[in-house]
């Protein structure tokens, strides 16, 4: 009997090699980190990094393989990042170990993006198209606003949540966890590199599991043709809402990642701009493309860093230079350069093995 | 040889082996109005549980807006589809599907990123029963059914002699094994009642000529019923036990081929009258 896993289908080569890739690139940062060989500045940016490659993976499942342009994910990351650090905060004496205490607060805050994603889902999976894409932005900003207007504090009485003012009452010794616009300080830094490829492979392994599976192929039929979906039996809307929920708890767990890398965050940090940012980054990788995604993403936040030495131009070039990328990935000739290249591999790999 | 064709208590006519048991799909004063226009009226059709049957009719004479109206991506003005006995009105073309209905598409409607296999294995998505989590955790129980799944659409894929082509790309087919995979994924639905939209269009007289042998082995595995749109009269003379007539909306004839080829409102609607003279 043939089995369905085999590394001799393409598409199980493709997505082991991902697996392989990114592990690969782990462990080459873990030994120029353990001689020194990287700058500083870099070290500072590996998390988030790792927190844009699950949010642009994250968002390729909804673009790339449901087909429908969300241009709020930033939202769902922000709802991630406010409610894991408020767990991480209260947990701090409960939980010593850190890596186990960030481990609760990512799984609570793409708890919670997951529920958001799902509340949202329900009025916003019922357009299409353009519409869907503009009401999403629409709760994104929503959701900014929430935030920025959310105070929350603990003492001993328990938990105390205002919303517009600071009207939670505190007793003396008690703590205001999240303070509005001044978002979440104190923050202890406990995310790391380990944790931060941890998230990029469960995300990973989590949409290709379900890209591969039933539902992956009921997405996939919705966005190839919805009409011939639903003649063969699809409910559209259901699946539709299970892509965002995922999508959107991965969100949340790289919003509670990228939030644990810094000493304060405020909601006005997860804004339009990171929305599109990560949009950028899906369509620069491939809609569908999980091993673009990943690489755009790394390749992308690091660029901007690289261009400081032109100073005022830094940004005039990092766009002319996306420019490029886009018509360069877009160009007949470069993708059949690349095709060529692969075919070639291939044919080389068989030669040798035949040749025994 | 042709099918005796014999009346049931609502005075339709079926073929005679499905005399005995209730029709598959009963269509009752069914009438589509969109803005004054009337699209189809008054249309009644009985078809029994193992009948293949025609519906031709000239262009524009409503044919596909019928195959629509009973899949329920339209819903009717008047009249009712009952489909097993059980009425379909409010639902949805996903929902009349997992009542039994099935079909294919005059312009072709494939999942044209989707592997061949998985454009089959689409149409199973409830048939397979597994939850997120067991897809997410790729749970023994979600490996089980892929594969049992992977095996059930090689096993349809081979009706039409396609299963070498299962990891083709279904949007690089050629036209007719585009057609013939969109067969198939209608099939993997388990249907009890297939339609086919014109499902010769485009082929060559010998294309044409396996279609009508691949149909007709389609009918031998599965006792289903099959109404199909077609242009090409070889086809649907030679297949079709009973054959409904369209023209603007209305049934002008119906009855078995042989009746339908002398009908004269048929030759009417088809070549025009003739002068007087």
């Amino acid at each position: 009997m043939k089995r369905l896993i085999s590394l001799k289908r393409p598409e199980a080569r493709r997505v082991y090699g991902t697996y392989a890739l990114v592990t690969l690139a782990y462990v080459i940062l873990q030994i120029m980190i353990s001689t020194r060989t990287l700058s500083s500045s870099m070290k500072g940016m590996l998390v988030p990094i790792c927190a844009y490659m699950v949010m642009t993976v994250a968002l390729n499942l909804v673009v790339g393989v449901l087909g429908e342009l969300s241009l709020g994910h930033a939202g769902f990351m922000s709802v991630g990042a406010f409610t894991g650090v408020a767990c991480a905060i209260l947990l701090q004496s409960a939980v010593p170990w850190a890596p186990l205490r960030l481990s609760v607060s990512m799984a609570a805050g793409a708890a919670f993006a997951a529920l958001g994603g799902f509340l949202i889902g329900i009025p916003v999976l019922r357009l299409k198209g353009d519409y869907l894409a503009i009401v999403t932005l629409a709760f994104g900003e929503i959701i900014k606003s929430v935030l920025n207007n959310f105070y929350m504090g603990v003492d001993k009485a328990g938990l105390h949540v205002s919303m517009l003012a600071d009207t939670t009452g505190l007793l003396p010794g008690g703590r205001l966890i999240v303070g509005g616009p001044m978002g979440i300080g104190g923050i202890r830094k406990i995310a790391t590199l380990d944790a931060g490829f941890a998230l990029v492979m469960i995300a990973l392994i989590v949409v290709y599991n379900l890209i591969n599976s039933r539902m992956g192929r009921a997405f996939q039929a919705v966005r190839d043709d919805r009409i011939a979906a639903e003649s063969v039996g699809i409910d559209v809307t259901r699946y539709k809402m299970t892509a965002f929920v995922v999508s959107a708890a991965l969100a949340g767990a790289a919003g509670c990642l990228f939030a644990m890398n810094y000493s304060t965050i405020v909601a006005n940090k997860f804004d339009f701009n990171t929305s599109i940012l990560i949009l950028v980054f899906v369509v620069l990788g491939g809609q569908g493309n999980m091993l673009g995604s990943v690489a755009a993403a790394a390749a992308l936040t690091i660029l901007p860093e690289k261009l400081r030495e032109f100073r005022d131009y830094r940004m005039l070039i990092y766009a002319a230079m996306l420019i490029a990328i886009m018509l360069g990935s877009n160009n007949a000739a470069v993708r059949n350069f690349f095709a060529r290249l692969r075919s070639f591999g291939r044919a080389s790999k068989e030669e040798a093995s035949h040749g025994h | 040889m042709a099918t005796k064709l014999v009346p049931v208590p609502s005075r339709a006519m079926v073929p005679e082996r499905d005399a005995g048991r209730a029709p598959i799909l009963e269509c009752v004063n069914l009438g589509l109005t969109i803005g004054g226009l009337k699209i189809v009226e008054n249309f009644n059709l009985t078809i029994g549980r193992t009948e293949i049957a025609g519906l031709i009719g000239p262009n524009g004479a409503g044919k596909t807006t019928v195959f629509n109206l009973l899949t329920k991506v339209y819903h009717p003005t008047t009249g009712t589809v009952l489909l097993d006995g059980q009425d379909t009105a409010g639902m949805t073309p996903a929902q009349a599907n997992r009542l039994g209905i099935a079909r294919t598409f005059q312009n072709i409607r494939l999942f044209k990123n989707l592997s061949v296999a998985d454009n089959v294995k689409a149409a199973m998505t409830n048939d397979i029963h597994y939850g997120l989590f067991g897809a997410i955790l790729r749970l023994p129980r979600c490996r089980r059914q892929e594969l049992a799944a992977h095996h059930r659409a090689l096993k349809l894929l081979s009706i039409f002699d396609m299963q070498s082509l299962a990891d083709v790309k279904a949007g690089s087919l050629p036209y007719g094994a585009q057609r013939r995979l969109e067969i198939v994924r209608a099939l993997a639905t388990y249907p009890s009642l297939l339609l086919l939209d014109e499902p010769a269009a485009g082929m060559n007289p010998s294309e044409t000529h396996e279609l009508i042998d691949s149909i007709r082995r389609v009918h031998e595995t599965f006792p289903i019923a099959i109404i199909l749109i077609e242009h090409d009269m070889n086809l649907v003379m030679n297949l079709c036990e009973g054959i409904c007539v369209l023209n603007f909306g209305r049934v002008i004839a119906k009855g078995a081929p042989a009746d339908i080829q002398s009908n004269p409102d048929v030759i009417e609607a088809y070549l025009g009258r003739q002068k007087e003279g």
